[in-house]
């Protein structure tokens, strides 16, 4: 593994007039996440006894876990088949991954009642949850992420620990320790990488099979057997799309080049997953005549059409044109495209097609429970900044061409 | 029965500290589905029911919810809006209009149903569902952490959560008196009818004196015993002189509401075949991989010498 090129952005400040705009915003998530404990969730949410179920779970969780894929899927290219002209991508991917699943757990931690028996699932087992291997697989895998990650803050302290005053005396304690970590990781890491790729193929599709118990309840555009299959596909399918629209931010925020040269050859590989996703998608649509909705103008018609127009079919036909792949704006926008199509794909298939028996009223999200959404992505975009400032993640390969 | 007050002196136990409650749980880990052919069941024939709800306020004091007067109950005015269960109300009768005769209104009594292959037992995460062995579903607040996913999978939107709460909020539902009926005892709400709407007996009996009442009655009853198939069968069974539907008696198939995502669930899991599997697949195109790149740098390198 040679990461040698990464470094630490050095070429702009932390804040910025943006990052304070989106300091506010995780700053007044942060107050009705307080709201949430102190008053409970009633008092900050429009959940009830007929939506069980909101946002918190359909986009923090849901989405998160869908989104931070990414990590995994770099981590198959990049370490398992061993293309090491992606290498400059597993790390950022890595640390998305492991920021997104961290503010996942934070989710969950806001979303149930009790809170502080968080850890109950880890000794009271109930194998026939899905939710219980959704939890037990997210646990063990952001263990694993956080252990992928420590080489990375090895190799940025490593021989370089420099304690003032009296701590001295610590510090070549503290390098050897560090090199020593170092050592046994690197040797060890394979381990966790395949288990990485094992855990996430796990847990994505059994949170398709979250909503399968849910039966009639739930619309029957989205309910289908298959579910853990379209899950497990549509992560896979935006784990690219979202490593080149984070790059490509990246790159514009941080005034880097952008890593065309990375990112072309590997948008390559988007179009196959979104034709099987999108064949999958329509077969299981004609095996079970749910298309007989389609005719109908509903919230979950519309949602759907959304989903499967803008989120995959356009896309699909962007990414196949060689021209898309290789100018940045457009490589961006079908990226982009594909981002938002799985994001509605998680709505839709907790929030929007939930429909229980002697539900009276449809569902919308609360001030409140918008507010803490979009707290925790803020928080998310300010640890992500500050970590490739710390952190060597990103690789300014194109900046050493240029100039 | 033996194994009823098994679990009981465990539920007592569970409460007394941080500590137990993680042992004895872990004792009862995984909820066991062992039915009793003889299980309990009521039978609620809505052709009876007069709609007084003194139900509702033997379910409240049998419980230690706070009541209030029964002659309150007796009151018809709620009638004007549909209700559900919820919170301190595990039970609610409900009126509809009856369109073979206007005259006589059809009350009927909501409750969990307690479903023979219970979902709410499959998906919860922790296991604080239990099926018992003598039909009762009952939910065990020491374990619970209030992910509410309970209520997303109840096919009859049964189980309620305390929102209000920032602090130990429950699930609430009905428990089947289960303090009364695993003692060998009858249900408070079945106790107090004055009318005999309410049935308690061995769930087997029940479908025969149902289907007896439909022969004798064929004018009266619909041939539909409500719960005796739905979702695989419920503890809980309906007649009426309606269809069910009309009762908001919800519809359902007669497969187990968990049946699908328990066999995806443990397909994926096949004594951890599949994940091995994979792991095992994923090592080895690491190992190729590797070592075609090695291959190749040394090929390369013999050349350029
Ligand atoms: S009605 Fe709902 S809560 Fe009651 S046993 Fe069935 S699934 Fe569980
Ligand atoms: S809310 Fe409680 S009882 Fe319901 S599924 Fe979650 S842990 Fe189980
Ligand atoms: S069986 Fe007991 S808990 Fe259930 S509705 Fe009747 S009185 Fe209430």
């Amino acid at each position: 593994m040679s990461h040698a090129a990464a470094e630490p952005v050095k070429t702009v400040k932390f804040f910025t007039p943006g990052v304070f705009i989106v300091l506010l915003v995780a700053l007044n998530g942060l107050v009705f996440i307080a709201g949430r404990f102190i008053f409970g969730i009633g008092a900050v949410t429009n959940l009830d006894n007929q939506y069980p179920w909101g946002i918190w779970i359909g986009i923090d969780v849901a989405a998160g876990v869908a989104l931070a894929a990414g990590g995994f899927i770099s981590a198959a290219i990049g370490h398992i088949m061993h293309r090491e002209r992606y290498h400059a991508i597993v790390r950022p991917a890595l640390l998305t991954a492991m920021l997104g699943y961290t503010f996942v757990a934070f989710g969950v931690f806001i979303d149930i009642g009790r809170w502080y028996y968080i850890w109950h699932p880890l000794v009271m087992w109930n194998p026939n949850s899905a939710l219980f291997e959704v939890g037990i697989c997210v646990m063990i895998y952001l263990t694993v992420l956080y252990i992928e990650f420590l080489p990375i803050v090895t190799e940025r302290f490593m021989g370089r620990v420099n304690l003032p005053g009296i701590l001295k005396v610590f510090n070549n304690l503290l390098n050897r320790l560090l090199t020593f970590l170092d050592n046994a990781l690197g040797k060890t890491m394979f381990v966790f990488i395949i288990a990485g790729v094992v855990l996430s193929s796990l847990h994505q599709s059994s949170l398709g099979t979250l909503m399968v118990i849910a039966g009639d309840k739930m619309h029957p555009l989205w309910q289908t057997p298959i579910l853990p299959l379209l899950f497990l596909i549509s992560a896979a399918g935006v784990g690219i799309p979202m490593i080149i629209f984070e790059s490509l931010i990246a790159s514009k925020s941080f005034k880097l080049e952008p890593e065309m040269k990375v990112l072309t050859p590997l948008a390559s590989y988007v179009a196959p997953i979104l034709g099987v996703y999108l064949s999958f998608k329509l077969g299981d649509m004609f095996i079970r005549e749910s298309f007989v909705y389609l005719g109908e103008f509903t919230a979950q018609s519309i949602a759907f059409y959304i989903e499967i127009v803008i989120g995959v079919i356009v896309p699909l036909f962007l990414f196949l044109n060689k021209k898309v792949l290789k100018t940045p704006l457009l490589l961006f926008m079908a990226s982009a495209m594909v981002v938002f199509g799985v994001l509605i794909n998680r709505i839709n298939n907790f929030v929007i097609a939930y429909h229980p028996p002697y539900a009276d009223y449809p569902y919308f999200p609360s001030y409140g429970e918008i507010s803490v959404t979009l707290g925790c992505a803020a928080l998310l975009v300010l640890l992500y900044r500050a970590c490739v400032m710390i952190f060597p993640v990103i690789t300014p390969e194109a900046k050493a061409n240029h100039s | 029965m033996k194994n009823i007050n098994r679990r009981n002196f465990l539920k007592f136990s569970s409460a007394l500290t941080f500590a137990s409650a993680g042992l004895t749980s872990n004792a009862k880990a995984a909820p066991n589905n062992i039915l009793s052919p003889d299980r309990m069941g009521v039978l609620v024939d809505t052709t009876h029911c007069v709609g007084c709800r003194n139900c509702e306020w033997a379910c409240k004091t049998s419980h230690g919810h706070d009541a209030g007067d029964i002659e309150k109950y007796h009151n018809r005015e709620v009638f004007k809006e549909f209700r559900r269960p919820k919170d301190h109300s595990f039970t609610v009768v409900n009126e509809f209009e009856n369109p073979k005769n206007e005259l006589i209104p059809i009350n009927v009594k909501y409750q969990c149903m307690h479903c023979d292959k219970p979902a709410c037992v499959s998906a919860c995460i922790v296991g604080a569902f239990q099926k018992n062995e003598m039909g009762q579903v009952t939910w065990d607040g020491g374990k619970c952490i209030g992910c509410r996913y309970c209520m997303v999978a109840c096919p009859f939107q049964i189980p309620t959560f305390e929102y209000e709460k920032a602090i130990e909020p429950n699930i609430n539902k009905c428990d089947f008196c289960f303090e009364r009926t695993s003692k060998g005892g009858i249900p408070a709400c079945v106790e107090i009818c004055p009318v005999e709407a309410l049935m308690f007996g061995p769930r087997t009996e029940l479908i025969r004196v149902a289907r007896q009442r439909i022969k004798r009655n064929p004018e009266r009853y619909k041939n539909h015993i409500y719960g005796e198939k739905e979702v695989g069968g419920t503890s809980w069974m309906y007649l009426s002189s309606v269809d069910a539907s009309q009762l908001k008696l919800p519809k359902h198939k007669d497969k187990t509401a968990p049946g699908v995502s328990e066999s995806i669930q443990h397909g994926i899991f096949a004594y951890f075949v599949p994940p091995l599997a994979l792991y095992a697949w994923l090592g080895g195109i690491m190992w190729i991989s590797k070592r075609r790149k090695e291959i190749i740098q040394e090929v390369v390198e013999e050349e350029a010498k």
